[in-house]
């Protein structure tokens, strides 16, 4: 068991390296430099060398590198030319409201999505199948960003239910923040759910044709405990995997429905730090989507672990 | 009463309702061992989990009457055989690799049969268990409720599978080639295992295998099954000193000696038919050395040659003629 998590810390940290390695060389993709690329056409030569000195530019690149792995290790993602303040502070100020709204979309999509492939999978063939993949289908192919419009339209404009967009942190108002999160987690959300409940009946299937669900079925147990104590467990070993990709898609689906639902979230900062050419925020903002995207992938491995007693041997 | 009587059973499978058992009469009396033989595709592994309701998803019973203590089982519908599995019958399979749920502990899975079938204390089962697993002679019983299934070895795997089925209590244990995916050695512990278990507890058990000398070890009476029909039915010695039916002397001539001169091994030529190629006569009749024109009108029903010994052939040996072989 220790074996197989310090052999997935260590890809983790792999991983990190050449992230970290992109983020950094960022800078050097750009026509031009950083410098002159954040001022516009009307900066003189002397502000964009004043700027260019502000940003370390001027040093000789293996120098550079240093100071870079110099400030991440420390968690010192550095300044934001646009915002004048630090990247670390100005993303973990977002973090709340991104991590509030992918979270809520990953529970609404396994939820849902897990429950439906289960119904699927029991009623294999038979109407209620039909009926929740082709559902499942339709949430799939429906676009975010126009489900996000609709469900605005609808709920927000038309009945007034919901507010159209922002966010209230849950620290302020838990009510207020299941307003503002409800509608662009579901819009984020559905999407996913169709997708887990495709792969969950998949899962499903496999596993209630196998040898011991019929031991199981001979032992005389209900047809409810045989889906929930001898199917399930063993289906989660592929659904826990897909649920670690959605996660990530999670993350970056998060930056539309930011656009759409005027949520101040890390997708946002990040989409403000390109159109503004802000070099710093975007380097910062890759790394920190990097680290939550290992994190969530570490989570899954551990979950395999726990689940799988098979895992823990390798 | 038997405790099951089959009688005329007819199950089909697929869309094209293929016939993988047909017109098939036996019946189990207390106590008692019988032994299902036939070669692959003679239909006994369907006729296991028939008897259990277990069968899989593209087959359907199609006819005929299965009786569990007189109740009508197929007529009382799947809930009726809910509450026999796992209590009246039970089954272990041929696969012990993969008939256990790879994700919980081995303990864990004998103790559910016990707090669900038999509604003991989680604590009451726990030490039941234990005594099972020392019963059915798994070595430190007591750590070994604790393991997984990868970490046993098959004969353990198939000796836990036991267990199980000895916790139901049940009166019929179905044990479908039971041995034949382990080693020759653990198979014959295994045997020995099932037949002290046998003598203690008095149960009835179905025996199937394709290896007549597991049959003659195991077996008080013998049934067997020939490309989804019964051939020939009969108490185990009889079987072996004076079968009837071409296919059973067929078999019994193709067991290789180890006493004797040398000779030539002795074979049946030809296969089992494919389920959609069966003949319309008697199935064995491709096949049969005695065959004649009649053989291909119908296939011949089961009937009494002697009392206790059925025979479906129309001619068989010691029965119109007093030829009765070597």
């Amino acid at each position: 068991m220790a074996a197989f998590l310090a052999r997935r810390l260590a890809g983790a940290l792999i991983v990190l390296l050449l992230v970290s390695l992109m983020s950094f060389a960022l800078i050097w993709l750009v026509p031009g430099d950083p410098a002159s690329a954040f001022l516009d056409a009307s900066a003189t030569p002397d502000q964009i060398q004043r700027l260019r000195t502000a940003l370390g530019l001027d040093e000789p690149l293996p120098l550079q590198m240093a100071h870079w792995y110099g400030r991440i290790l420390r968690g010192d993602l550095g300044e934001s030319i646009l915002l004048q303040r630090s990247v670390s502070a100005a993303l973990i100020e977002r973090l709340p409201a991104t991590l509030s709204l992918a979270g809520t979309a990953l529970l609404i999509a396994t939820l849902g999505g897990v429950a439906a492939g289960i119904v699927a999978a029991v009623n294999h063939d038979k109407w209620a199948d039909q009926a929740t993949m082709s559902a499942a289908l339709i949430g799939l192919s429906v676009p975010d960003f126009w489900l996000g419009l609709v469900l605005i339209l609808v709920f927000a404009v038309s009945l007034g239910w919901l507010p159209t967009g922002g966010f209230v942190p849950f620290g302020e108002s838990p009510l207020g923040w299941l307003r503002t999160i409800a509608l662009p987690a579901l819009t984020l959300g559905l999407v996913q759910l169709g997708f887990i409940a495709r792969i969950s009946r998949t899962a499903m299937l496999e596993v209630m044709r196998q040898d011991y669900v019929r031991t199981a079925d001979a032992k005389g147990i209900s047809k409810l405990e045989i889906v929930v104590r001898h199917c399930l467990p063993n289906a989660f070993i592929p659904i826990v995997t897909v649920i670690g990709i959605v996660a990530g898609a999670l993350l970056g689906g998060a930056v539309v429905i930011e656009q759409v639902y005027s949520i101040p979230g890390v997708g946002r900062l990040i989409i403000g730090a390109i159109a503004a050419r802000d070099f710093p925020v975007m380097q910062g903002g890759l790394l920190f989507l990097a680290v939550v995207y290992l994190t969530v992938n570490l989570t899954v491995d551990l979950i395999y672990a726990l689940v799988d007693p098979r895992v823990r041997l390798t | 009463m038997a405790t099951l009587e089959i009688d005329a059973l007819e199950v089909r499978i697929g869309a094209a309702g293929l016939k993988v058992l047909e017109d098939v009469t036996l019946r189990v009396e207390p106590g008692e061992v019988l032994g299902i033989v036939g070669e692959s595709g003679s239909g006994k592994s369907m006729l296991a989990l028939a008897i259990m309701e277990l069968l899989p998803g593209v087959a359907r019973y199609a006819g005929g009457t299965l009786r569990w203590d007189g109740e009508d089982m197929i007529a009382a519908g799947p809930d009726a055989w809910r509450k026999r599995r796992g209590r009246d019958l039970a089954m272990i399979f041929q696969e012990p690799m993969t008939a256990l749920n790879p994700v919980h502990r081995v303990g864990r899975q004998v103790e559910e049969v016990l707090v669900r079938r038999r509604g003991m204390s989680r604590d009451a089962a726990r030490r039941e268990a234990q005594a099972l697993f020392q019963r059915v002679e798994i070595p430190r019983a007591a750590a070994m409720l604790d393991a997984y299934p990868h970490e046993m070895s098959g004969g353990m795997r198939q000796r836990v599978m036991i267990a199980m089925a000895l916790a139901t209590h049940a009166r019929l244990l179905i044990a479908d080639e039971p041995t034949t995916a382990l080693d020759v050695t653990v198979q014959s512990q295994i045997l020995g295992l099932l037949r002290d278990l046998r003598r203690d507890t008095g149960m009835s058990m179905l025996f199937i295998t394709h290896d007549l000398g597991v049959i003659a070890e195991m077996a008080d009476r013998v049934a067997v099954l020939y490309a989804g029909r019964v051939a020939e039915t009969a108490p185990v010695r009889e079987i072996f000193d004076s079968a009837r039916h071409p296919y059973t002397r067929a078999l019994l001539s193709a067991i290789p000696k180890t006493s004797g001169p040398r000779e030539r091994l002795a074979s049946i030529p030809g296969s089992v038919p494919a389920l959609d190629a069966f003949p319309t006569g008697c199935r064995f009749a491709p096949r049969c050395a005695m065959r004649r024109d009649a053989c291909d009108a119908r296939a011949p029903r089961l009937r009494d040659a002697t009392a206790g010994h059925a025979v479906a052939c129309i001619e068989p040996f010691g029965y119109v003629s007093d030829e009765d072989g070597p």
